[in-house]
């Protein structure tokens, strides 16, 4: 039997071992994560448990570097005969790749040293039954809200919790443990005249069991989001303005988040490759990504190479301040390092968002459909019709006609197009309508014109 | 025979199997399994004219699931001791609200795949890498040498190399091993500071000699530098209702947003899917008729058993425009009482087993295609397509063409750029009205997405032309 290297505090341990073993090996430089963590999922169907899922699961990735050459590698694994192959293993791939000048370890001197509490972590347990009860009432107030939701996809709730260790041959050793919760309900609702269906869901994310909003809550929501849809027909291809909800802004805000992505920048793979410092959208907007909200979905006291994160501000008043980079592709561009590196265990760092988000106006959603004669409200996206490079979108999307600044009646199977620069320039409100219900989020945005083709 | 080969490599016995098995298997509990998984994945890749990263990944545990009725109970673990075992069955027996203790499962009969579609030999990985290295040069070349407008080539190589085991209540103890690669090239065109990418790619659960047969590689970075270029001269695409013609291969994404995940018998189970109801009935024009087929040699799609054992086969999903089946997992199968195709699968033991596509094309017709192309005035020649995306419940679906042409007068004039086209599943089959004689499958890129749990799929299309779609460009 393999001898098994051990948790309890021993992840730190381990770490350092490796790092160790790692050097012996030949590395110049390396660094090590460790992840661990354990997960619970419900989903409930019609009442009944459809589908119970628990586990524990760990991971480690090690990455070295040879002199300017480098590689990384990852296991579940953690007996020592794997552990070992791994580490040799890793200097030989190492050894098979090209010189990269820019490859390495962050400075040691930008190391994370303080640690911030971010209050990412809730130690509350909540046994087997507690969780069925709590994925059969978002279900149940789904389903009990309007006699046209005639079918489910079901109710669920996840909880997990899980630690991080970080460690590298400048000697930083970091760790922190996180935990969430969620729930979410997925009714579907059947047109009483046509039998047509149409499918909605609904949802909560928190760090914390006790700021999680009430399954009835998220349930009647899940409801309403579902039944509105019904009747949805097509519109005329037409040009018109086009107000994005809060959610459909939201994904706004992630094609933002990948165009500032130090690595599609450096590959000239971006639309904004190019733009820092010049004028992406009016004056009203601006964009932060801030890895130090406390509680927050995206917040980490430290980056996947153990730089501090902090708050960017990637768009100030309608201006392109600032790319997101790690220390690879900000040493390609000549860039410090903005704390975004995001390394998910078996991969090379790249760079990811913390909390990223578009600061809010002070109009409410609804006064801003106000402000529209005729055009889409859009509430759902479909589709991957959106081209980096260019910043060409075309998707598939459905929502509200608006008629004389009310929402009219719902429409489906069209696709809004455009081109993503255009559309930034064209952002012509901002809504007061910030949640965070993941690590990207907008208020309600309003864009002067797009393209919708339809019937 | 000795204990199964497979099964060593995990460090257990058929022992310890089955009584974990029979841990699971309380008395309510209608069916049980155990997935053991080794799976190792390596990836290299270059950019700048550099390979400069290589990774490599293992993972192992095991999934064991219960279901009981519509139940699933279902727990993972990465660590294979006899005590880690039987802690997942008994999380995964609590579904069953049954009574503890053991229930004796029969002997399972030891099996192995009555086929091997993918008999691929494994690579020491400093050999392999070093091959690797060469073929992404080499690549790097080929496009740069296309155009000298190609300012970036972008490529990788990835493979993995699982190892299953499956032990099943019904009496099944069966392992394969599943090999599977591909490689994908991106290019970066300029000029008049203006950018354009192209990118091609494929694969299958082949060795590393397939990249090089008619150097399939050097093709493939053709291609990608290809796109890129012919995206330079791209003007917008046109928005609205209007025939579409698509080429063979790749755009059967079509099939498989359209209508494959609406076939999928958990959502029709459920009765969530625009689809459930219509068995028998006419969902596509006479012209069409589309299978399911996990059995053909080397795909990326294909699998000598699915993930729950079952060997895989040939699904009729539409026989000349009539519904005719649905995709079956054993659970789903159980509660409609309709047969087990050999479509139950998982991205790994961390993930449930759900119904799930293999390779799904049309079959040919007898139309030629050029002759397709010249029965449209003005339309849409769709060739190459980036993602698509389906809602099950009201069959809305997207996909995105990377590369098409406008035709004008029956012929094909200038490239447009990348447009979405969104229909309704239940319908757009019926407005297809050509088919072509020339069926091909595609080169092996594909990965289809649900629940989260992504797994490989293929497609296959001959040329068709759909009377009309959407098409969503910018241009009136």
């Amino acid at each position: 039997m393999n001898q098994q290297l051990q948790q309890r505090d021993g992840y730190s341990q381990l770490a350092l071992d490796l790092l160790a073993k790692a050097k012996r090996s030949g590395a110049t430089e390396a660094d090590i994560i460790i992840a661990e963590g354990e997960t619970f999922s419900v989903q409930v169907r019609l009442g009944a448990v459809d589908r119970l899922t628990k586990a524990r699961e760990k991971h480690l990735g090690l990455r070295v570097f040879v002199g300017k050459r480098s590689a990384s590698t990852s296991t579940s694994d953690f007996s020592a005969d794997s552990l070992n192959a791994l580490v040799a293993e890793t200097c030989t791939l190492a050894k098979a790749v090209v010189e990269d000048p820019v490859s390495g370890l962050p400075e040691a001197d930008q190391m994370a040293g303080e640690r911030p509490d971010l209050d990412l972590y809730d130690p509350t347990r909540l046994n087997t039954e507690q969780q069925i009860d709590l994925a059969k009432r978002v279900e149940a107030a789904a389903m009990s809200t309007d006699e046209r939701v005639t079918n489910s996809e079901g109710g669920d709730f996840d909880s997990s919790s899980g630690r991080v260790v970080l460690g590298n041959s400048h000697g930083f050793l970091g760790e922190y443990q996180s935990s969430s919760f969620s729930m979410s309900a997925s009714p579907v609702a059947t047109d009483p005249e046509t039998g047509a269906m149409q499918r909605d869901s609904w949802y909560d994310v928190q760090r914390k069991f006790s700021k999680l909003n009430s399954p009835e809550a998220v349930g009647l929501e899940a409801a309403r989001r579902t039944v509105r849809k019904l009747g949805a027909r097509k519109v005329a291809t037409q040009r018109v303005p086009v107000v994005f909800d809060a959610e459909m802004a939201g994904s706004l805000m992630g094609n933002l988040c990948g165009a500032v992505s130090g690595y599609s920048l450096y590959k000239g793979a971006s639309f904004l490759a190019g733009q820092l410092d010049k004028s992406l959208a009016p004056d009203y907007v601006t964009v932060y990504d801030d890895g130090r909200i406390v509680g927050g979905l995206g917040s980490r006291p430290f980056d996947g190479e153990g730089l501090p994160t902090r708050k960017t501000t990637v768009v100030e008043r309608g201006v392109l301040k600032s790319y997101l980079l790690d220390t690879y592709s900000g040493r390609k561009l000549g860039m410090a390092s903005t704390g975004n590196a995001s390394r998910s265990v078996g991969e090379n760092p790249s760079v990811g968002p913390t909390n990223f988000y578009l600061a809010p106006g002070s109009k409410t959603a609804q006064e801003i459909i106000k402000t529209v004669k005729q055009g889409l409200y859009v509430t759902d996206l479909i589709g991957f019709g959106i081209n980096m490079v260019t910043g060409d979108y075309s998707r598939g999307a459905s929502g509200f006609w608006i008629e004389g600044g009310e929402l009219a009646y719902p429409v489906e199977e069209i696709t809004i197009a455009g081109n993503l620069k255009d559309m930034f320039a064209g952002i012509e409100m901002v809504g007061s309508d910030l949640v965070f219900r993941g690590r990207i989020a907008s208020p309600t945005v309003k864009i002067t014109e797009m393209m919708v083709a339809g019937s | 025979m000795g204990e199964l080969v497979q099964l060593a490599s995990f460090g257990l016995t058929e022992g310890e199997v089955l009584s974990a098995l029979g841990r699971v298997k309380v008395r309510d509990v209608d069916y049980a399994d155990l997935y053991f998984e080794s799976c190792v994945s390596e990836s290299v890749s270059m950019e700048e004219s550099l390979v400069k990263r290589a990774t490599k990944s293992v993972s192992q545990g095991v999934g064991v699931r219960a279901t009981a009725g519509e139940k699933t109970g279902f727990a993972y673990s990465d660590e294979l001791t006899k005590k880690d075992l039987e802690l997942a069955a008994d999380t995964a027996r609590y579904i069953a609200n049954s009574p503890s203790g053991a229930q004796a499962v029969p002997a399972p009969v030891r099996q192995r795949p009555t086929r091997d579609l993918y008999p691929v030999e494994r690579v020491q990985v400093e050999v392999a890498t070093a091959d690797r290295v060469a073929l992404l040069n080499a690549i790097d070349a080929e496009a740069r040498r296309y155009d000298p407008r190609i300012k970036n080539v972008m490529a990788s190589f990835n493979t993995e190399y699982k190892v299953v085991v499956v032990a099943t209540s019904d009496g099944a103890l069966i392992g394969d091993v599943q090999p599977l690669s591909r490689l994908q090239v991106t290019c970066i065109a300029e000029e008049k500071g203006q950018r354009q990418s192209g990118s091609f790619g494929g694969g299958g659960r082949v060795g590393f000699e397939f990249y090089h047969e008619g150097d399939r590689h050097l093709r493939f970075a053709r291609e990608a530098a290809r796109e890129a270029i012919l995206n330079l001269s791209a003007v917008d695409a046109p928005a609205g209702v209007m025939p579409v013609v698509l080429g063979g291969g790749w755009p059967g994404i079509l099939l498989h947003e359209a209508i494959g995940h609406g076939l999928e018998a958990d959502f029709n189970r459920k009765k969530t899917s625009a689809f459930s109801n219509l068995l028998g009935k006419r969902v596509a024009s006479d012209v069409c008729t589309i299978v399911d087929d996990g059995t053909l040699p080397g795909r990326r799609g294909s699998l000598n058993m699915d993930d729950e054992g079952t060997p895989t086969g040939r699904t009729t999903l539409i026989e000349n425009g009539i519904l005719r089946g649905y995709i079956t997992d054993k659970l789903n199968a159980r509660l409609m009482g309709i047969p087990v195709t050999g479509n139950g699968r998982r991205e790994s033991y961390q993930s449930v087993v759900l119904p799930r596509m293999t390779n799904t094309f049309m079959l040919a017709g007898t139309s030629d295609p050029d002759e397709i192309i010249r029965s449209v005035d003005r339309g849409l020649y769709a060739v190459s397509f980036g993602g698509g995306q389906v809602d099950i419940t009201n069959g809305k679906f997207v996909f995105s063409a990377s590369e098409a042409y406008l035709i004008e007068g029956g012929k094909v004039t200038r490239p447009v750029k990348g447009a979405t086209l969104i229909g309704s599943g239940p319908e757009i089959l019926t407005k297809v009205s050509m088919v072509g004689h020339d069926l091909k499958l595609d080169e092996g890129i594909g990965t289809c997405g649900k629940d989260g749990q992504s797994v490989p799929v293929g497609v296959g299309l001959p040329t068709i032309r759909i009377d009309e779609i959407t098409v969503g460009g910018t241009q009136r």
